[in-house]
C-alpha cells in the first residue's frame, strides 16, 4: 500500500524556488492499477520518483507498506519493494546480455547465485523474453528492451511496479507489448501498478486514473468517470480517448450515448443496442 | 559502417585456451611475462619461442591475425634494434666511420625485439580467446584476490563501457547524418579542417552521454545498486582440470626459464 500525505517537493534554481508538487494526498491500495496522466511539468514524474525514495519529500510524507521514505534505514527495502521502469530503455540496461541485466537487481540484493538463476528465468518467462536470454541488449527492439527492463524489476520480487512513461519512446507494436506485459503482471501476479503515461488509450486500461496539473491532483476516479468529463480535460489541454470524444460530440447532437464510452466495442453497443 | 567495428577483438572458438577460466589466462599471462623477462640466453629464447608457437597452435587463432597486431609496433622494434646494435660496446664485427656493430649489441638487440614481439603476441592472445564479459569478470576476481580496493568499481566501469559502445556508435551515426543533412562536411579539407568539422559531432555526443550517464545512475540506484559490498554474482567462475594443468605447465615454463638464465 502506498500512502502519500500532503507531499510537497520543491527545488531551487539560481533564479527561484520551484514547487513541482504542491500538496499531494493519495492512497493506492494493493493490487490496484493506477494511471497518472498530465502534461510535461505537471509533476507526475516527480511524484513517481518519490515512490521509491529517489527523491525525498520537502514537506509531507510518503509511506510504502508503512515504511517512511525519509527514514534512511528503510531505503533499500523500499527500493526492493517498489520497482521502477524508466522512459528510455537504452539508459536502464546495464549488462551485456539479457540474463546478466535481469540478474543485476537480485545480485545487488545479495541473493545466493543458484536462487538468482531461478529468479531470472522466472522473470524472463513472465515478460515473454525467455528465448532472448543470451542476446545482447542493443540487438533488441524497443519493446523488447523495455520488457527486459521490466523483467529486471520483476526479478527483485517487488510488490509495486512504477512505470515512468515506459512507452513514450516506442512504436505502436512495442507499446502494445509493454502494455500487455504490465496488464498481465497486474492481473495474474497481483502487482500493484502505477503507470505514468500521456497516451489516453493506455490510461483507459487502468482501474483508476489520476490527472495531474501544476503539481496537484485535479481529477481522480475510474477511467469512465475521468474521461466522461470531456470539457474539463479539454480545458487542461489533454486528449480524451477517441471514442469518448466521439460519444461526447454525438451526445451534444442529441443522441443518447452514455457518458465515458472508452472503446470501439462499447461504442458499437451504445449505438446498436 | 561504424557498426562493423568489433568490440574487443574476441575470435570465437572452442580450443582449450578459449575454454579456460579467464582467471587462469590472466595469471598465466603474468607468469609468461616472468619467464620471458628471465630469459637472457640463447637456450632461454629458444624455449620461449617454442612455447609461444605451441600456445598459438593450441589456441587455433590464425597467425596472420597476431602478425596484424604486431605491425603497429614496427617503429618501436626498429628503434630497439637500432639502439642496441649501434650503442652497445664490445667485440666489433663491422665498422663504418663512427658507426660500429658489435656482437653483444646484435645479440642484445635481437633479444629485446623478440621479447617485445612475444609480449604483445601473448597478451593479444588473451583478448582474442576471451569474451569481454568473461575478461571483466576475471579481472574483477583477480584484483579482489589481490585486495585491490576498487576491483568491483573497475569491473563495473568496464562492463558499462562495453555495454554502451554499440549504443554510442549508433548515436554517433545518427548525429552525423543529422549534421550532414544540415550541410556539415566531414570528408573534405585538410587535417585541421577535418578536425574542426568534428566539433558539431562531438558536442552533441558528449551532451547526450552525460544525460545517459545521469539516467543510468538513477536506474541503477532504483535497482538497489550500492557498490560491491554484499553483492553476489549469478555466474560463478569455476576452475576445471585444464586450468590446474595450465598452471602446472606455466610454473614448469618459469622454472626451466630460470634454469637457463645466465646459460649460453
Amino acid at each position: 500500500m502506498i500512502a502519500v500525505k500532503d507531499l510537497v517537493h520543491q527545488y531551487s534554481t539560481p533564479q527561484r524556488v520551484i514547487q513541482a508538487l504542491k500538496g499531494i494526498d493519495l492512497v493506492i491500495e494493493k493490487g490496484d492499477f493506477v494511471a497518472i496522466i498530465g502534461h510535461n511539468g505537471s509533476g507526475k514524474s516527480t511524484l513517481a520518483k518519490h515512490l521509491n525514495a529517489l527523491l525525498l519529500p520537502s514537506g509531507g510524507s510518503v509511506e510504502i507498506s508503512g515504511m517512511d521514505t525519509s527514514e534512511k534505514d528503510n531505503l533499500w527495502s523500499i527500493r526492493q519493494q517498489v520497482g521502477m521502469v524508466f522512459q528510455n530503455p537504452d539508459n536502464q540496461i546495464i549488462a551485456n546480455t539479457v540474463e546478466e541485466d535481469v540478474a543485476f537487481g537480485p545480485e545487488n540484493l545479495g541473493i545466493e547465485p543458484g536462487k538468482i538463476r531461478t529468479l531470472v528465468d522466472d522473470a524472463l518467462s513472465s515478460v515473454g523474453m525467455k528465448t532472448f536470454t543470451k542476446r545482447a541488449p542493443h540487438l533488441l527492439s524497443g519493446g523488447q528492451k523495455q520488457r527486459v527492463a521490466i523483467a529486471g524489476i520483476v526479478a527483485m520480487r517487488p510488490n509495486i511496479l512504477v512505470l515512468d512513461e515506459p512507452t513514450a519512446m516506442l512504436d505502436p507494436i512495442g507499446r502494445r507489448e509493454v502494455m500487455d506485459t504490465v496488464l498481465r503482471l497486474n492481473r495474474e501476479e497481483g502487482l500493484t501498478v502505477v503507470h505514468i503515461t500521456h497516451f489516453m488509450e493506455e490510461a483507459a486500461y487502468a482501474k483508476r486514473v489520476i490527472v495531474m496539473e501544476e503539481g496537484i491532483i485535479v481529477l481522480d476516479g475510474t477511467p469512465r468517470d475521468v474521461f466522461s468529463q470531456v470539457e474539463e480535460l479539454q480545458k487542461l489541454r489533454l486528449d480524451v480517448p477517441a471514442m469518448t470524444e466521439l460519444g461526447d460530440i454525438l451526445a451534444k447532437e442529441g443522441l443518447e450515448i452514455p457518458r465515458g464510452v472508452l472503446t470501439v466495442e462499447e461504442m458499437v453497443v451504445a449505438l446498436c443496442p | 559502417m561504424l557498426k562493423d567495428i568489433t568490440i574487443g577483438q574476441y575470435v570465437p572458438g572452442e580450443s582449450s585456451i578459449h575454454n579456460m577460466d579467464p582467471r587462469t589466462k590472466i595469471i598465466s599471462v603474468v607468469l609468461f611475462m616472468v619467464g620471458l623477462f628471465m630469459a637472457n640466453s640463447l637456450y632461454g629464447y629458444v624455449l620461449v619461442t617454442l612455447f609461444t608457437i605451441a600456445i598459438i597452435l593450441i589456441s587455433q587463432i590464425p597467425p596472420l591475425m597476431l602478425i596484424k597486431g604486431i605491425r603497429p609496433l614496427w617503429i618501436i622494434l626498429v628503434l630497439t634494434l637500432g639502439l642496441h646494435i649501434f650503442m652497445t660496446e664490445g667485440q666489433i664485427i663491422w665498422q663504418w666511420g663512427f658507426l660500429k656493430i658489435t656482437y653483444e649489441g646484435l645479440r642484445q638487440g635481437v633479444f629485446m625485439a623478440l621479447r617485445l614481439v612475444y609480449l604483445v603476441t601473448i597478451t593479444s592472445l588473451l583478448t582474442l580467446t576471451t569474451t569481454p564479459i568473461l575478461l571483466t569478470d576475471g579481472i574483477e576476481s583477480v584484483l579482489k584476490a589481490l585486495f585491490i580496493p576498487v576491483a568491483h568499481e573497475l569491473a563495473m566501469m568496464m562492463t558499462i563501457a562495453l555495454r554502451f559502445i554499440p549504443t554510442l556508435i549508433e548515436e554517433t551515426e545518427k548525429i552525423m547524418k543529422a549534421q550532414m543533412a544540415r550541410g556539415a562536411d566531414f570528408e573534405s579539407g585538410g587535417l585541421i579542417a577535418r578536425a574542426k568539422s568534428l566539433i558539431p559531432l562531438l558536442v552533441p555526443l558528449f551532451l547526450s552521454s552525460f544525460r545517459r550517464a545521469d539516467e543510468l545512475a538513477m536506474a541503477m540506484e532504483a535497482r538497489c545498486y550500492r557498490g560491491g559490498e554484499n553483492r553476489t554474482r549469478m555466474k560463478q567462475l569455476k576452475m576445471y582440470g585444464r586450468d590446474y594443468f595450465a598452471f602446472i605447465v606455466m610454473f614448469t615454463f618459469v622454472g626451466i626459464s630460470f634454469f637457463f638464465r645466465n646459460g649460453v
